[in-house]
């Protein structure tokens, strides 16, 4: 009786006719000293049990740096020269953000479900704390100067799907990164609604003389502002000592 | 070539960092300054973060220093007992000066007030080096004896001592009062202070130039260490491998510098650093007068 019941409610339960799997390259990025930004492949399919469903088919990959808030400030000109007059604090953007999707934005995702889901870059950053009331230029500008420097990428019909299957996508991390855990997102969409989704993340980690150096920067600091001069009179005397014998 | 910085947290082309190194140790070697009020804006044009280039310059600017010191003290161009007088005046500066940094940070003013004083200080000093050095040039020219010695109320102050190298007689409360003022300017512009210093030591204490130039690295050597130290500890700002490539190039150029130097005249001497202190204001001058291209920046929040 207790497994006819089971049964039962599971049939009641909405069946997900569509799912999808994912992977990457590589979930690890190793930061050491020539370290040149990174590429990762992200890859995956479409599970499906059941025959196709009516509606537009279309991924979206987006890849998350660590959060850190940020100051945004505008110039003005006060008495004949341009000062900081006017700061909006974004208590959430992300240090890198990238947006990949498989077809142009509009056929995509509708904008209720980019607002529940929080996908495109607009909706992935949160201001609040503003003593202006403009605030939607101060998050337009922190937008647009980390569009211009490679660290948030809108790049819309670069996933490619086929046979309504199989998806892949490159992104490409660029040299000035952050160390910490980027979060890759994947969501399916079919009529411009989120069927379904899915997370893993990459580690991204600074390895050997740059771990070294920046925990000792931050463990010890004392000892690592007296490395530093100590290198620094070393180098002074060698360079000095150096040029005295070439020239003698 | 791209070396990624641990600290800064950026990829930076490794032969652009050597070139600002070099640029500013041959500087530093020719005039005696720490080279601290080019290597900043350099380093900001480079893409490092503003904290981390003033940090890093100020452990970068020791080295050249040492570099240099040695080069001049081969010469016997170092009037340690001026320098020493110097450097009691300027911690105290420095130490008053990092007080006002932080409370204008917390205004969120501080890149005003280092603009304009950056503006103001090599503005004026530019000026007076340029003039007076272009008189002196052309009164050697012209063979009349140049007169450096004057009387003034410096000579009127008490607590005379003789300062040998230097070749003066004169009171150490000007010297104490020099070395304070350029302290708290250092530390408010993030610099060494030997641009404010050398042309102090030359027109208000009537030092010769040959010494001026040595006796400022000796002093800036412990002014910039000073610093280093506060910001390592204090900031966490100090980037280790952005030192040690900026290093590389610096204490080279150094040398290069200090052998120039030696080779020019006194008077050409100054009217280079004069259109150089020029330059630099006038860029700096421009920026806040002219429309910016972006209005807006962005300030990372310091990591805890």
């Amino acid at each position: 009786m207790l497994r006819l019941t089971l049964l039962l409610l599971l049939c009641a339960l909405p069946v997900r006719s569509e799912e999808v799997i994912a992977g990457l390259s590589q979930n690890r990025v190793a930061i050491n000293t020539n370290f040149d930004g990174s590429e990762i492949l992200v890859f995956g399919a479409i599970k499906r049990e059941g025959p196709i469903p009516d509606g537009a088919l279309h991924v979206i990959v987006t890849v998350a740096g660590p959060s850190d808030p940020v100051i945004v400030r505008r110039k003005s000109r006060e008495m004949g020269i341009w000062v900081n007059s006017d700061a909006v604090e974004v208590d959430r953007a992300p240090s890198f953000y990238a947006v990949a999707t498989s077809g142009p934005w509009e056929d995509v995702i509708s904008d209720t479900e980019d607002l529940r889901h929080k996908i495109s870059i607009g909706r992935a950053i949160r201001s609040v704390g503003a003593d202006v009331t403009d605030t939607g230029n101060f998050t337009e500008a922190l937008i647009r100067i980390r569009l211009r420097n490679g660290l948030y990428q809108t790049r819309p019909n670069s996933v490619t799907l086929a046979d309504a299957t199989l998806f892949n996508t490159q992104v490409a991390l660029p040299a000035n990164l952050t160390e910490g855990n980027y979060t890759v997102r994947f969501y399916l969409t079919r009529g411009r609604e989120v069927i379904d989704s899915r997370e893993t993340t990459i580690f991204v980690r600074k390895v050997g003389l740059e771990r070294f150096l920046f925990n000792l920067a931050y463990d010890r600091p004392l000892a690592y502002g007296v490395l530093a001069l100590a290198i620094a009179i070393a180098a002074g005397w060698g360079a000095s000592a150096a040029f005295r014998y070439l020239r003698s | 070539m791209q070396i990624y910085l641990p600290i800064a947290e950026v990829s930076v082309n490794a032969f652009l960092l050597l070139g600002i190194g070099g640029i500013v140790g041959i500087l530093s070697g020719m005039f005696g300054v720490g080279g601290g009020f080019l290597i900043t804006p350099l380093l900001f044009f480079a893409g490092i973060p503003p904290a981390v280039a003033v940090a890093t310059s100020a452990n970068q600017i020791v080295a050249s220093s040492v570099s240099g010191v040695l080069a001049h003290l081969k010469r016997r161009t170092v009037d340690f007992r001026m320098g020493l007088v110097l450097l009691a005046g300027g911690l105290v500066g420095s130490a008053a000066g990092v007080q006002i940094f932080n409370l204008l940070r917390q205004a969120g003013q501080v890149d005003l007030v280092v603009q304009l004083s950056y503006v103001i200080f090599l503005g004026i000093i530019g000026a007076l080096m340029f003039v007076e050095g272009l008189n002196a040039l052309f009164k050697s020219r012209s063979g009349a004896p140049p007169t450096r010695r004057r009387h003034n109320w410096i000579h009127a102050l008490p607590l005379k001592v003789k300062f040998r190298t230097s070749g003066l007689y004169i009171s150490v409360v000007p010297p104490l009062l020099v070395g304070a003022l350029v302290g708290l300017l250092a530390a408010i512009m993030g610099v060494g202070g030997g641009f404010i210093m050398v042309p102090a030591m030359i027109y208000l204490l009537g030092m010769p130039t040959k010494v001026v130039i040595g006796t400022s690295l000796f002093q800036i050597i412990f002014v910039t260490a000073f610093t280093t130290l506060m910001h390592a500890t204090l900031n966490h700002t100090v980037d280790m491998v952005l030192a040690v490539v900026l290093l590389l190039g610096g204490v080279v150029g150094a040398q290069f510098g200090t052998n120039l130097g030696a080779r020019l005249k006194a008077e050409q001497l100054r009217i280079l650093l004069a259109i150089l202190v020029l330059s630099v204001s006038g860029k700096i001058a421009l920026d806040l007068l002219l429309e910016p291209a972006e209005l807006y920046t962005i300030t990372e929040a310091m990591r805890p």
